[in-house]
């Protein structure tokens, strides 16, 4: 059974493919499991500050927009269906469905941080950038709406942690853009199939672990006060 | 060999994928209908903790295969949540108690 570099691929270090596939894909869990705990630092800071000026937030939350907030949750979520096809369609062998997946992958995912950077000039319009992050240009909480019991001065507070949050998030999406391009190329050029697809598989690991923190992220941060707006 | 790899390796079948979009569209959109109605007491935040975990773990499960992955990737995971659960339970049993007790 043993016939040692018998593929390309297989690096020196491993017996054989199997091994090297079961290593990498424990390295990209590693790897998430800290993300996870990057990640969880800012869920936390969100809980407190969230349970601290409750209507505050919630004010700050309906000022955010619901529909393209929506539609980039759906955006994300047909990304992760598409980039589990690729996956599947190189474990298959399928060479044509793998790059047409990853390239619409790809675009989904510039598609939701175009979407991000519409929602993010609103703010910008709206002086809605927390702090003197824009030179000229303070916050000002005047547009938003102020729920009863809800004081204008914690208002920032919440646009911190989404700027903090939906920030590190995109910039997770570019790195995961970049990863992606480079995955399609070798794709394109035929490197990945049935025997040999593992860059892709924890390339789409990292994918479907951003897209979680966005299921996380969208109702905590959009969703919160809808019900108290009437 | 390759007979050998392809055993170790499930394959999830395509069928499977796409019941697992269709739910996660599906969740989105009980969240979004469910973040509209005014539940009582703080019913509204279960409800959208609970559509998103369910979510995430439809995700973790069939995504990102750890249903077919092996023990170890199980074990690296649970630990990322176990320690996730010690950040949230010590700091919020501080912060989420102070004032229970007077201070002289």
């Amino acid at each position: 059974m043993e016939h040692k570099a018998s593929h390309p691929a297989l690096q020196h270090h491993f017996e054989n493919l199997e091994q090297q596939r079961e290593a990498g894909t424990l390295g990209m869990w590693v790897f998430l499991v800290t993300e996870i705990m990057f990640f969880g630092g800012m869920f936390l800071a969100y809980t407190l500050y969230r349970t601290k000026y409750p209507q505050a937030f919630a004010s700050a939350s309906n000022h955010l927009s619901l529909p393209l907030g929506t539609i980039n949750t759906g955006v994300l979520i047909l990304s992760s269906f598409t980039m589990a096809l690729a996956v599947y369609s190189a474990q298959t062998g399928k060479r044509r469905g793998q790059i047409v997946c990853l390239a619409l992958t790809l675009l989904l995912g510039l598609t939701f941080l175009g979407i991000k950077a519409i929602e993010y000039h609103d703010k910008y319009v709206d002086h809605l950038i927390p702090g003197r992050l824009i030179p000229g240009r303070p916050f000002d909480a005047s547009g938003v709406h102020l729920l009863p019991g809800a004081a204008k001065q914690n208002v920032e507070m919440f646009y911190w942690i989404y700027f903090a949050m939906t920030g590190m998030h995109a910039v997770h999406m570019i790195i995961g853009v970049g990863l992606l391009s480079v995955i399609l190329y070798f794709a394109a050029r035929g490197r990945y199939g049935p025997e040999y697809h593992n860059p892709v598989e924890i390339s789409g690991l990292y994918w479907h672990f951003v897209d979680i923190i966005w299921i996380f992220l969208f109702p905590l941060l959009y969703l919160l006060g809808r019900h108290l707006e009437h | 060999m390759s007979v050998q790899l392809r055993m170790s390796e499930h394959i999830v079948p395509l069928r499977i994928y796409i019941t697992i979009f269709l739910a996660l569209l599906v969740g989105t959109g009980l969240t979004v209908w469910a973040g509209g109605h005014d539940f009582p007491g703080s019913l509204n935040v279960i409800i959208a903790l609970t559509i998103a975990v369910i979510k995430a773990t439809l995700v973790v499960l069939y995504f990102m295969h750890v249903r077919y992955s092996s023990r170890l990737i199980w074990v690296v995971f649970t630990a990322a949540l176990f320690w996730l659960g010690i950040l949230f339970a010590l700091t919020l049993s501080d912060y989420w108690t102070r004032g229970w007790l007077p201070i002289s």
